[in-house]
């Protein structure tokens, strides 16, 4: 098992065509992901020939769920269309739409969640500007690469994409179930609570790490959730301790302004509910690399 | 993006939120002008994206053109908190009967948009909503179906606004959200919403914050951008499209994506306590699956920062290649030469990931004197502080 996408997930892209999509489609097949066709309205019927595999092109997710079953969608179109993509994958209620564009407007992306949640969260979003879900060794649907860690059981679910890799990597030679990069802007789909209770419940996760960064107070709430409700070890990280009040560093979200959603508040929040937090992400490594070998 | 007040108001009133008349300044000549066409006492007040503007002697009434002159004479250049004043804005000034508090925004953990309202305006509302919670009104906004007429109506009853104005701040609450959408604003805000003794319900101050990522459908917004406050470093990363920020430190910071960077600063700074206090000069994230050309353009940026001593280049690559970072580096060292200028800061350079190897092999030919390998991001931070410290 795993959380969300498993070997039998059958993926979808939508804006497959496009010049990010065709390179990540062909990454992801590479990593063994199980892809069933691409949605381009305008090329529907066709073939696309991706190093001799042929992927159908649909006219919209729900016929391509019809024809291939597919239950999961990566999402690439540009942000002036991702909000139509999403809606889209919303209306035909496929089960998981992963949302790798980055740029979209908050105003959007508010939309397309009021929307999901309106016809009961049949479809989980995960996203949108992150870099997607990784089964190693099962299925890998977004941008993650496929070949930094092995298959293990350590889950991991972090806002930020290169401290996902950084973080896989130290710990590639335990190797993990699942890796959900939940993305790092202002709104998102899936949360770090919605990861952690996923992990708990799956039988083949055995502890967490969870990598939040300045800004909210998503880390804040987790650390209350976890609490009350998850029993495995989780080890936390939180990237911006150093990062000076009312800059915005790069993700949307990562802007502190004031007091709350500083690093150091995150850090004593998730120590006070017995988080071990590392300083940096060896030290992180570290602590789970403990967690493990007991 | 936060706007100015003026540009706030003027925001406002394209989409027929009732202001004040009034107008912005950049001279003391300009000021009078306007206070003669303005005709009436005037209130002149500096434009800084800060508060505590009135205490600070920033804002000032005015019964003639010539104190009006006087006044934004003394404000323009004035220091507030850090922010030199640049521009004043002038309106009429307006009887208050009554203040209240507005605004729409951005609730991130409950994923939609919020109102905020209460009849308690014009001082700090957070003092309100921590003394008198509820006096303070919190409405969630659907965002897939917004704020009509009948929206608007439970939000002014919710927070208590009385009867003989109540549809006045519906009418005003109405045009605030299709500001609010229409502009793509994560946040707008009216402290004080106010009363005149007439009846009438006025916004006499504008705060407002657009989202960046909608620039995309507001070409009018770049007209928005304070070019000349910016940092002349942040100006030319942005024309070359790199997301740089300014800190106040000694050693120049390379990475990609946000999260590894700001991991990148706060390790080096963990470093720095044990090398003279040397603290990061940058955050700068290259992106996902830069080029060499982007690595070549943000080097020049940092190594064109005086405060700059020595630099760290932190990648790992994912989709990032690590031989595209490393010819990056190489093609900026030799352009930097090729125009005379002199390196003489030290790069510490860590790569791991997607074509390491490879990244680490070119840079290792190149075999440039200033430039030095560390394997390990803990190690790298520790030798780029211990090279900044001993500068």
């Amino acid at each position: 098992m795993a959380i969300f996408l498993t070997k039998d997930s059958r993926v979808i892209v939508q804006g497959m065509t496009g010049s990010e999509g065709m390179k990540h489609t062909r990454r992801m097949l590479a990593a063994g992901t199980t892809i069933v066709g691409g949605v381009n309205p305008r090329k529907a019927g066709q073939q696309v020939d991706i190093d001799g595999y042929q992927t159908p092109v649909f006219g919209s997710v729900a016929d391509a769920m019809a024809a291939t079953g597919a239950d999961v969608t990566v999402v690439f179109v540009p942000p002036a269309f991702a909000k139509g993509a999403v809606v889209e994958a919303i209306d035909a209620r496929i089960g998981l739409t992963i949302v790798i564009t980055e740029g979209i407007p908050v105003h959007d992306t508010a939309y397309f969640w009021a929307h999901a949640v309106k016809l009961g969260n049949q479809t989980r979003i995960v996203g949108p500007n992150c870099p997607g879900v990784i089964s190693p060794g099962q299925s890998n649907a977004g941008i993650i690469p496929g070949d930094i860690t092995k298959p293990g059981r350590i889950g991991l679910v972090s806002k930020s994409g290169t401290l996902t890799y950084q973080m896989m990597y130290e710990l590639r030679d335990i190797g993990f179930s699942t890796c959900v990069g939940i993305g790092g802007d202002p709104v998102i789909g899936t949360t770090h609570i919605d990861c952690l209770q996923a992990f708990q419940d799956d039988p083949d996760t055995d502890a967490i790490v969870m990598i939040g960064e300045i800004g909210g107070d998503a880390e804040e709430r987790a650390a209350d959730y976890i609490k009350a409700n998850i029993t495995k070890p989780v080890v936390g990280y939180v990237a911006g301790f150093t990062a000076p009040e009312g800059k915005t560093m790069g993700h949307a979200g990562a802007i502190i302004s004031g007091s709350s959603g500083t690093a150091e508040a995150k850090r004593e929040a998730l120590e006070a509910v017995g988080v071990q937090v590392g300083k940096t992400p060896s030290e992180t490594a570290r602590l789970m690399r403990g967690v493990m070998q007991h | 993006m936060d706007l100015y007040e003026y540009q706030g108001r003027e925001l406002f009133a394209r989409h027929e939120v009732p202001v004040l008349g009034g107008g912005v300044a950049t001279t003391p000549e300009e000021a009078r002008a306007l206070a003669e066409k303005l005709g009436d006492r005037v209130v002149v007040k500096a434009q800084v994206k800060t508060g505590g503007r009135g205490k600070a002697g920033g804002v000032k009434l005015a019964d003639t053109p010539e104190e009006a002159e006087r006044h934004a004479r003394a404000i323009l250049g004035m220091d507030i908190k850090g922010h030199v004043v640049h521009k004043v804005m002038l309106t009429v000034t307006a009887d208050i009967a009554a203040e209240y508090y507005f605004s729409f925004l951005l609730d991130r953990a409950n994923r939609t948009f919020l109102a905020i309202a209460s009849v308690e305006g014009g001082m700090d509302i957070e003092q309100v909503a921590a003394k008198t919670p509820d006096k303070v009104a919190k409405v969630a906004i659907d965002a897939s179906v917004g704020v009509d007429e009948a929206k608007a109506r439970e939000i002014v009853e919710r927070a208590g606004f009385p009867a003989d104005v109540a549809d006045q701040v519906v009418d005003v609450v109405v045009k605030l959200w299709i500001a609010f959408v229409s502009e793509d604003a994560t946040l707008v805000e009216v402290n004080p919403l106010v009363r005149t003794p007439e009846g009438d319900v006025l916004a006499l101050d504008a705060k407002v914050t657009l989202d960046g990522n909608a620039d995309f459908r507001h070409p009018g917004h770049v007209d928005f951008l304070d070019i000349a406050a910016e940092d002349p470093l942040e100006r030319a990363a942005k024309e070359k499209d790199l997301n740089y920020v300014k800190l106040d430190g000694e050693v120049g910071i390379i990475g990609n994506g946000a999260g590894l960077v700001m991991s990148t600063l706060d390790v080096v700074a963990y470093a720095g306590e044990r090398h003279g206090d040397v603290k990061p000069a940058n955050f700068l994230d290259i992106g996902g699956g830069a080029s060499a050309e982007v690595m070549a353009n943000g080097l020049e940026i940092i190594l064109g920062d005086r405060s700059v001593k020595s630099v760290l280049v932190n990648v790992f690559g994912g989709i990032t290649a690590c031989d595209e970072v490393a010819r990056g580096i190489v093609q900026a060292l030799r352009l930097l030469s090729d125009k005379g200028e002199e390196v003489t800061k030290p790069l510490v350079v860590r790569l791991d990931g997607n074509n390491a190897e490879l990244g680490r092999q070119i840079l290792t030919q190149a075999n440039h004197p200033l430039v030095e390998q560390v394997d390990t991001m803990d190690g790298a931070a520790e030798r780029v502080a211990e090279l900044a410290a001993a500068k």
